[in-house]
């Protein structure tokens, strides 16, 4: 039996199967301690992530991971200002990555506009060329002399070479 | 001894100056009298890695010899430092590891300058801008960074020590690959600004250049895995890849080298993308430069801040020189670069591999955007700010999901357009397959353990998990039903069983399925890593018989032990695992203190199944109740990441293999009557 699969049953298919990927089960609850101790890094000057941070003795790690589970214990629901918190007390540099306002928002902006220049830009050239090589006239077949016999089975060979 | 390595480095500046000066003479005045003198300027840099090998062997000799009159042996070595490490100190700091990258790219010259029969104006050009590159190299040798440097005052008893982190068998391999895949590039970088320099004729340069990149990405691309391996079992943080500045310097060229490997198969089959292919080899060069720069400067922080210092202008000046001349060069010949072909349709290898070079460009400007926002951020907002592993995370994921998709793609559309009813006879039934394994992934329980019960509902972190296994699948079975289809002609043909027709039919074009055995080690990388989000760990402190459960597993402290060496004394745990009462393993994390440098080091113990690792790290102990720190954790799929790691190389090095001589069509009798008619009969 052959199997059609016309554009529509594609697409039909692909939306049930996207549909099911979410509507399927529930993942277990994270720990709020380590989600957010994995926001933040370690000040000692390791560069790393506070939650994963290892330094025998390291007089920091310990410290903030005790503060960030108080700040949880003593019931802060709000995730931001925990966080607000660590900056207060430690600086911009506790956060492991750019907050999403000020100046900092362009670190975040910056891929999606790279994104849709690249992938724009490609569609664009492409779009250019084949309408280039549309409107460009038809070469006359005729008259072909051995050396561009040759020329062409060479291209052949490169063409379909890989 | 010293003084002797001191004075052969300014031989090896001196010859490579001559080298230089004198081949660019010689190639500017094309009078036959000049052609001596360039051939004496190939000679001159051939022997300036005699020169620079010699001053290598009298470091390390000064290593094996404790001789703690250099500076930089006292700094990176000490009595007690076993022999392999000795080799290493050549490596382990600023000053050595300028010399080792010197003898590298002379190496790399050696090997040019002696092959230079295969073209030898080609070869001239290449020479004398390795030669450049060279006398920059021996500039900050000689003026910035002198490994033969004298102690002050009083010779050392004993030196400093190695730096700990360093002390671990890997570090043997891990710099001298990187370094080679670093310091290889600058061969297809002196290749191809010679080619246009000269306005090379046809297209022998880009074969040549392309065997170069191929070799050079194999060795970086293994110097990477051991970095990150390294990473895994020295650093004992649990992870293998911190988007360290320094692992991000060496990321960026590998994704523009990438890159260049793909399209110059357009420049070979079609005559495309020539200005494309000459400035990402262009790029790919001045990212090595920068990435050094970037390591070197201490303009950014790092955890390898071992090999800090002020020649960062010097390497700021080179670079400006290397995109002055690129540039230069570029405006006086770009006619030469013209385009031949144009692309045709959407659907085709050629955009395939413009999107793919896309793509792999965006990582890499993402990745460097990211790792010089704090830079920025202090120019503009006036504090720094931290772009750490998080924000690397959420922005490169998309991409390298996208990218993972033209790798399942993109190889089995036609050349210039692929029709709908091509596109269903190759991708169907593996587009089918790789949806069943995503629907099984999410339909099972969670309890079977990772892979299986991935919920993308709730974590993204899982979605994209969910999403890297089924786009690393469909690789897998496109690949997998390419080399079926192959093997299956080939075998009606011959009479061969399959097996054997397959690996014909590899051996007939080992670039092309040399390449497709890449892409599977690279689909097995995802796999790999796509068990991050399920990572587990946890941490006690254990004294007798206490207990850590962890995922299936439960593990027990029996006893702890103590080692000593001369280079360390050493805190071991002796932990008992058991799954289900049944006993799995027994694993012996450690923590040892090295006598020299008096810094500490975790040496996790890792029991290691394709399901993923159970990594375990003596992190210390309690300075009030003086109790051993235990942490575990469990990484799903970890191993699946080494597995792909060598099969890339495998599929690298089975792309270098020599073509097999392509087997001649015996012609129907038929056809050959018609072969044979009488000459002129159809003319």
């Amino acid at each position: 039996m052959r199997l059609r699969f016309s554009r529509a049953n594609f697409l039909r298919m692909s939306a049930v199967l996207v549909l099911g990927v979410f509507l399927l089960g529930a993942s277990d609850d994270s720990s709020r301690l380590d989600r957010l101790g994995h926001r933040m890094m370690c000040v000692c000057g390791c560069s790393q992530i506070l939650m994963e941070c290892n330094h025998v003795g390291c007089t920091y790690s310990e410290t903030m991971r005790q503060e960030l589970s108080s700040a949880i214990d003593a019931g802060k629901s709000d995730d931001d200002a925990i966080l607000a918190g660590f900056v207060e007390k430690y600086g911009t540099t506790v956060l492991a990555a750019p907050t999403h306002s000020g100046f900092d928002r362009v670190a975040w902006f910056m891929p999606l506009v790279l994104l849709i220049v690249g992938v724009g830009g490609c569609v664009w050239i492409v779009h250019v060329w084949h309408r280039r090589h549309a409107t460009a006239p038809a070469a006359a077949p005729a008259g072909l002399g051995a050396d561009e016999l040759n020329r062409f089975r060479d291209q052949a060979r490169k063409e379909t070479d890989l | 001894m010293p003084q002797i390595g001191s004075f052969l480095l300014l031989l090896a500046l001196a010859l490579s100056g001559y080298s230089f000066v004198f081949g660019l003479v010689a190639l500017i005045r094309r009078d036959p009298a000049f052609v001596l003198i360039g051939e004496t300027a190939r000679r001159a840099g051939v022997a300036s890695f005699v020169a620079v090998l010699f001053a290598a062997a009298i470091l390390v000799h000064a290593a094996f010899t404790n001789d703690f009159s250099v500076a930089y042996i006292y700094q990176h070595s000490n009595r007690d430092l076993p022999a392999a490490y000795k080799f290493a100190t050549l490596w382990s700091g600023q000053e050595g590891s300028l010399l080792f990258w010197s003898l590298l790219l002379s190496g790399y010259g050696f090997v040019l300058r002696l092959r230079h029969r295969t073209d030898e104006r080609l070869f001239a050009h290449a020479s004398v801008i390795m030669a450049g590159v060279q006398v920059f190299f021996f500039l900050l040798l000689n003026f910035a960074a002198r490994p033969f440097s004298m102690t002050q005052g009083q010779i050392p008893l004993d030196g400093a020590g190695l730096n700990p982190l360093l002390q671990y068998p890997e570090m043997v391999i891990h710099p001298p690959m990187l370094y080679l895949g670093y310091v290889g590039f600058t061969v297809p970088f002196a290749f191809a600004l010679g080619a246009l320099i000269m306005k090379y004729p046809g297209d022998k340069w880009i074969h040549i250049t392309r065997h170069w990149t191929m070799i050079t990405w194999g060795f970086l691309s293994c110097g990477i895995a051991l970095g990150a391996h390294w990473a895994y079992y020295v650093l004992g943080w649990g992870g293998y890849w911190g988007w360290d500045p320094v692992e991000i310097a060496s990321l960026l060229p590998w994704l523009t080298g990438t890159a260049f490997l793909h399209s110059v198969m357009m420049q070979e089959k079609r005559g495309m993308l020539k200005t494309w292919n000459m400035w990402l080899i262009f790029i790919t060069f001045g990212l090595c430069i920068f990435g050094t720069f970037l390591t070197r400067s201490g303009v950014v922080s790092s955890v390898h801040a071992f090999a800090q210092s002020s020649i960062g202008n010097w390497f700021i000046g080179f670079l400006a020189v290397i995109a002055a001349t690129c540039v230069f060069f570029y405006l006086y010949n770009h006619s030469y670069l013209r385009t031949e072909h144009r692309l045709e349709s959407l659907v085709s290898r050629e955009s395939s591999f413009l999107f793919n070079n896309v793509l792999f460009l965006l990582i890499c400007l993402v990745a460097l955007s990211g790792t010089l926002f704090p830079i920025f951020s202090e120019w503009i907002q006036g504090h720094k700010v931290t772009v750490g592993p998080p924000y690397f995370n959420s922005v490169t994921v998309p991409f390298a999901l996208l990218l993972l998709l033209l790798t399942a793609v993109g190889p089995l559309l036609a050349w210039r357009k692929t029709s709908l009813e091509s596109l269903k006879r190759n991708f169907l039934w593996s587009t089918i397959g790789a949806l069943l394994i995503g629907i099984i992934l999410i339909a099972t329980p969670a309890s079977w353990g990772p892979p299986f019960g991935l919920r993308p509902r709730d974590d993204l972190g899982y979605f994209y998990s969910l999403l890297a296994a089924i786009l690393a699948a469909l690789v897998i079975l496109t690949v997998f039903a390419e080399f079926l289809r192959g093997g299956r002609v080939i075998s009606r043909h011959t009479g061969n069983n399959l097996l054997t027709s397959i690996l014909q039919l590899g051996h007939r074009n080992t670039r092309r399925y040399g390449g497709y055995v890449v892409h599977i080690g690279v689909a097995l990388v995802f796999i790999g890593v796509l068990g991050t989000p399920m990572n587990r760990s946890a941490e006690k402190e254990m004294g007798y018989g206490d207990t850590i459960q962890i995922g299936p597993y439960l593990l027990t402290s029996r006893s702890y032990t103590q080692e000593e060496t001369p280079n360390y004394t050493g805190d071991k745990a002796i932990i008992d695992v058991t799954k289900d009462g049944e006993p799995v393993t027994t694993l012996y994390p450690e923590n040892r203190m090295f006598t020299a440098t008096q810094q500490p080091q975790h040496v996790p113990s890792v029991h290691s199944l394709l399901r993923g690792d159970l990594y375990v790290v003596f992190e210390g102990k309690n300075p009030e109740t003086g109790r051993p720190i235990i942490k575990a954790h469990l990484n799903p799929l970890v191993p699946w990441l080494w597995l792909g790691v060598l099969v890339m190389l495998l599929g690298t090095v089975l792309a270098l293999f020599p073509n097999a001589p392509p087997i001649r069509a015996v012609a129907p009798s038929t056809v050959r009557a018609v072969v044979h008619a009488p000459a002129g009969a159809g003319d």
